[in-house]
């Protein structure tokens, strides 16, 4: 940043290098319109640069400056396809850091686009050098833009009733070991898990088509696991077969086997790109199949408080884009999941109005306009004596999964699968009862223990164990809430 | 078998005393309930035939488990299931369902497989019990 912005300044069309702010990009009278779309970015600048002029660079950098005045803006419309920068204030607490508010014109996104959208607010502007980090904390899509997008294949209410499964948490569990066994033992493994009481079983995010199991294999064994355990139980389950490929040509082939072979969700990871996840969504709408999203490589970019991209931003790109089920935190697991923080991702997901709220990291109310909700995935060093408080934590719309809690257990998977879905059972009933869960939790499983051994057993194993760990990702209110 | 249906299958069979207070529940949140029964349990049989109208603004479960028990007596070997619906915009859905009959005997599906190419196997549920007709198939 060459000039400050409060010196005397050169007139706005002088060529050379001006600062950003005195260029139109900080606008701290303008009124964000109902269409725009809005952002919140945490800027750090670097030791000397002022806060405003690295906010105004921001707004610049993700929508029309370059670092020099170019006269081609002189035939445009300029100041309408400029983003303004339009509120900056310090984070308490936090000294060097300050929030921005910055509004795009709805103009300058593609309609539908995911792709699109983040080339601008998330394109080059996170190398520029004038800031040591940035993290964009929050958007708020306005419904104009909203409705320009498919949104969940299905949705929460569309999945339970094609599976005929209200009132409860769904329970699942990630296929172990996650690399290395045949397509027939890992079938069987799916087998035991779905027959012993879960919905869905579950391929991992690094499970394609490896040398020990092809995918071809992999989903002929697994549905014969599947048609099984519904067979045994006369209870409709599924198994997440994942069809990420290094194609997506490739994923539609093993999408359409999967359809072929009557299952009733699919799977992909976060790690093929918005454009291959918006493709596949447009596919399960098409062909009436689950879309299951495993959120595999956000933490490189959402953990750190300073810089990347939030994963409540990602969750609202995620319902956009239309998946039916995305991974979003535990808090009581193994992963990284403040509690405030997992609770506005949760909202973000499954709420249809959004309301701001800074102590869980919501900055924008967020309508969605009847956009189906995504159901939220638990998973992760999860375990049945943590179900009253998953149950209270997280509520009814949300898929617990418990992999090593359900294949670890000692009297086998089909036991582990038995004794979450008992203890979750339990969990409700008494939550329904009207009874405290986290007072009368332990006691309530308990109860439920003494009158089932797989449950008994499985309180014994893991009952003690937690995993406290101070969270990198809390929010940082600021008092006042946005506009 | 025993068949795994709505969201108290894997606990013991719910006493009146407990299907109450799930009811209690249902009508504090201004839910509508509804009794319906079958003989025909296969988990993609939809629709279970409706024991009258659903249950509107009600205040105390006693009229629902009035409907329940009168539905039992007349048929005593169906499966019954109480269900909650939220008719609350962004849900229109059930809020809540279970179990609260079931035969004494439960045959269970049979898994039949038709082989294609591929080593595709085309999957089919059937019933044992829809063998027979509609009303005749857990005895009486």
């Amino acid at each position: 940043m060459a000039q400050e912005h409060n010196g005397s300044e050169p007139q706005r069309w002088d060529p050379g290098v001006h600062s950003y702010a005195s260029m139109g990009y900080y606008a701290p009278d303008y009124e964000p319109k109902a269409t725009d779309v809005l952002a919140m970015f945490r800027i750090t600048p670097q030791p000397g640069v002022d806060p405003i002029e690295a906010a105004a660079a921001v707004a610049g950098e993700s929508s029309t400056a370059t670092w020099t005045v170019v006269w081609t803006d002189r035939l445009t419309a300029h100041s309408h396809y400029q983003a303004k920068a339009y509120r900056v204030d310090p984070v308490p607490g936090r000294p060097g850091e300050y929030f921005a508010y910055i509004a795009y014109d709805l103009d300058l996104f593609e309609e539908g686009s995911i792709a699109n959208l983040t080339s601008s607010i998330i394109g080059n502007v996170f190398g520029f050098k004038p800031l040591l980090a940035l993290r964009l904390e929050d958007m708020r899509i306005p419904v104009a833009y909203v409705k320009t997008f498919q949104g969940p294949a299905h949705g929460i209410v569309m999945e339970r009733e094609l599976l005929g499964k209200y009132g409860r948490p769904l329970l699942g569990a990630t296929i172990k070991p996650k690399l290395g066994l045949s397509a027939r033992n890992y079938g069987r493994v799916v087998y035991e898990g779905c027959r012993g009481g879960l919905d869905f079983t579950k391929d991992d995010e690094n499970i394609n088509s490896q040398p020990f199991m092809r995918w071809r294999d992999r989903f002929l064994y697994c549905m014969e696991g599947v048609n099984k355990a519904v067979a045994d139980t006369g209870e409709l389950k599924g198994h997440y077969l994942n069809v990420t490929a290094a194609t997506v040509e490739d994923m539609y082939e093993r999408a359409e086997f999967a359809k072929e072979l009557g299952s009733v969700i699919v799977m992909i990871d976060l790690t093929v790109g918005y454009s291959a996840m918006q493709s596949m969504a447009n596919w399960a709408r098409r062909n009436s199949v689950l879309l299951h999203l495993h959120r595999a490589g956000h933490g490189t970019y959402t953990r750190q408080k300073t810089h990347g991209v939030s994963f409540r931003v990602i969750a609202k790109w995620c319902r956009l884009i239309g998946v039916d089920h995305l991974h979003a935190g535990t808090i009581v697991g193994k992963l990284e999941g403040d509690p405030a923080t997992t609770k506005g991702f949760y909202d973000t997901l499954r709420l249809d109005h959004v309301p701001t709220n800074p102590a869980n990291g919501i900055y924008f109310d967020q309508d969605w306009a009847s956009l189906p909700g995504v159901m939220p995935v638990a998973s992760g060093g999860i375990h049945a004596g943590q179900m009253h408080q998953l149950v209270d934590l997280l509520g009814e719309d949300t898929i617990l999964q418990f992999g090593g809690g359900t294949i670890g257990h000692p009297m086998g998977i089909a036991a582990g699968a038995e004794a979450n879905r008992v203890a979750l059972e339990a969990t409700i009933k008494a939550r329904n009862e009207g009874r405290d869960l986290i007072k009368e939790g332990p006691d309530i499983l308990r109860r439920a223990a003494a009158i089932n051994r797989p449950l008994e057993v499985a309180l014994t194993t893991w009952g003690e164990v937690t995993f406290d760990y101070a969270s990198t990702d809390a929010p940082d209110a600021v008092p006042t809430p946005s506009r | 078998m025993y068949l795994r249906h709505g969201a108290f299958s894997y606990l013991p069979q719910l006493t009146d005393d407990e299907i109450a207070a799930q009811i209690r529940y249902v009508l504090l949140n201004n839910w509508p309930v509804s009794v319906e029964y079958t003989d025909d349990p296969h988990p993609r049989n939809v629709y279970w035939e409706m024991w009258g109208l659903p249950l509107f603004d009600l205040d105390e479960p006693d009229g629902v488990l009035r409907e329940i028990n009168e539905c039992r007596a007349t048929y005593p070997q169906h499966y019954v299931r109480v269900q909650a619906y939220d008719a609350r915009l962004g849900r229109q859905t059930t809020a809540l369902s279970f179990l609260v009959q079931r035969p004494a005997h439960e045959p269970g599906f049979r898994l039949d497989r038709v082989e294609a190419e591929g080593r595709v196997q085309r999957y089919s549920m059937h019933s044992y019990a829809t063998q027979a007709p509609a009303g005749e198939r857990y005895g009486r």
